[in-house]
């Protein structure tokens, strides 16, 4: 079979539009991984053992699991206990939750490099905890972190053609419907890697940006 | 309870493929992640650009996009695979990509002066690499790897979308057949996390192993 550039415009559009699926799912599902991550990375450090622990392992079992089966997992057996989510919001959830437990270590590891005497100045200057974390804490630890970060939703930005094992449409959704419904793969399936390329390569010269732009706060 | 355990043997029939699926590519992926990481060190100009653009390439696309492309779009170049070739060769390439970064990393974490005076005791190249420079670039190796393979083991859930009767798949199977969702997808995911920490266990063995003959050379 050949390569047929006119078909190549012709599925142009519906490729687009799935396209834009892909791009709101990356992003809300940064969102949720950038919020869920802070919170599990603060919990962890909890100075009750029994909470630090549960935390621990439930991330290591995120971490350890297919991220294909939290998802079927989400959307099939929740709806059971009476909770249902359309296909978007579970795929966002459960690949926002799963980066979670990635990006809960990055926090951990900025957290961690926060000198101590900024934990003890803080105490001195009669802060409170909270007021420690959000002035202090967070300011000096947020920077250094985002090239990791970043790196964490590139990865992510590629795990979602998962999202059309549970119907959510996609670029992979909608490239799999025109092959199946044309019956021609070659163009669809490339366009969807070269989408996913180009996005990729384009990301990691940002990557390399935001890694002179914030490696400097280190010193 | 005699009805469930007609599907307890097909989820463990399933734990087999994903078993196999894992160690071929593994297997395939060690093997990649040397070529594609030494050929970056390469002296020919050829054979760096030919090693990053297959890492680039690679790292830049998801595996689902990869697989995809391997079992649909191969057979009209006239490469027709099964469904296990095609996800062990998918699997194997996408990972091994990932581990050519941590071979060249490691490779080049050691120092200088090992290079230097492998030269001054006039070894050749191979007997450099083979002798001095991977016995310690290989315990630095170790750890990534272990994600790696971690990696690997998640990955193969996505195979079972293109019919390969997987952990995963099984799970769909039991859940078409008995309309319940918990049961299967629970099962699969506590199956998926023994295996992880079967990996990580055996990982930080050979870890052991490794650094064992290096005692008293690394400070």
């Amino acid at each position: 079979m050949e390569w047929d550039w006119d078909f190549v415009w012709q599925i142009m559009p519906t490729l687009l539009e799935g396209f834009k699926i892909t791009l709101l799912a990356t992003v809300l599902g940064a969102a949720v991984a950038a919020v869920i991550g802070l919170g599990l990375a603060i919990v962890r450090r909890s100075p009750i053992t029994a909470v630090s622990r549960t935390v621990g392992f439930v991330s290591e079992f995120i971490r350890g699991t297919p991220l294909l089966v939290q998802l079927y997992f989400i959307f099939y057996v929740l709806p059971d206990i009476g909770i249902r989510l359309s296909p978007l919001v579970a795929g966002v959830i459960g690949i926002g939750v799963h980066y979670a437990t990635y990006t809960a270590e990055v926090y951990r590891a900025g957290i961690e490099n926060v000198p101590r005497g900024q934990w003890e100045a803080a105490k001195a200057a009669n802060l409170t905890t909270r007021q420690a974390w959000i002035h202090v804490i967070l300011p000096q630890a947020v920077p250094p972190m985002i090239p990791a970060l970043a790196n964490y939703f590139i990865a992510m930005f590629k795990e979602t053609p998962l999202l059309s094992a549970i119907t959510v449409l996609e670029l992979m959704n909608q490239a799999k419907s025109i092959a199946n419904s044309n019956y021609r793969y070659i163009e669809p399936m490339t366009l969807v890697g070269v989408f996913f390329l180009v996005v990729s390569l384009i990301s990691v010269l940002g990557l390399r940006w935001l890694e002179e732009r914030y490696a400097r706060m280190d010193d | 309870m005699s009805v469930w355990s007609g599907y307890l043997t097909l989820i463990l029939e399933g734990a087999l493929v994903t078993l196999q699926l894992t160690v071929m590519g593994s297997a395939l992926a060690l093997v990649m992640a040397f070529l594609a990481g030494l050929g970056r060190l390469s002296r020919f100009f050829a054979v760096r650009a030919l090693a990053t653009t297959y890492i680039e390439f690679f790292r830049g696309t998801s595996i689902f996009v990869q697989l995809f492309w391997v079992y649909f779009v191969l057979p009209f170049a006239g490469l027709t695979l099964t469904p296990l070739q095609a996800g062990v060769l998918a699997l194997g390439l996408n990972v091994g990509a990932y581990g050519a970064e941590v071979v060249r990393g490691a490779v080049k974490a050691v120092g200088r002066e090992q290079t230097e005076a492998c030269i001054a005791l006039n070894l050749s190249r191979f007997q450099r690499m083979r002798h001095v420079i991977l016995p310690q670039a290989l315990p630095l190796m170790l750890p990534t790897f272990c994600n790696n393979a971690i990696e690997l083991l998640k990955g193969t859930a996505v195979v079972s979308l293109i019919s390969l009767t997987d952990l995963t798949f099984q799970a769909q199977v039991v859940r078409a057949q008995t309309g319940n969702t918990l049961i299967p997808f629970a099962t699969i995911l506590f199956l998926y996390f023994a295996m992880a920490w079967a990996i990580s266990t055996v990982m930080r063995w050979l870890e052991r192993r490794v650094t064992r003959s290096l005692d008293g050379v690394r400070t």
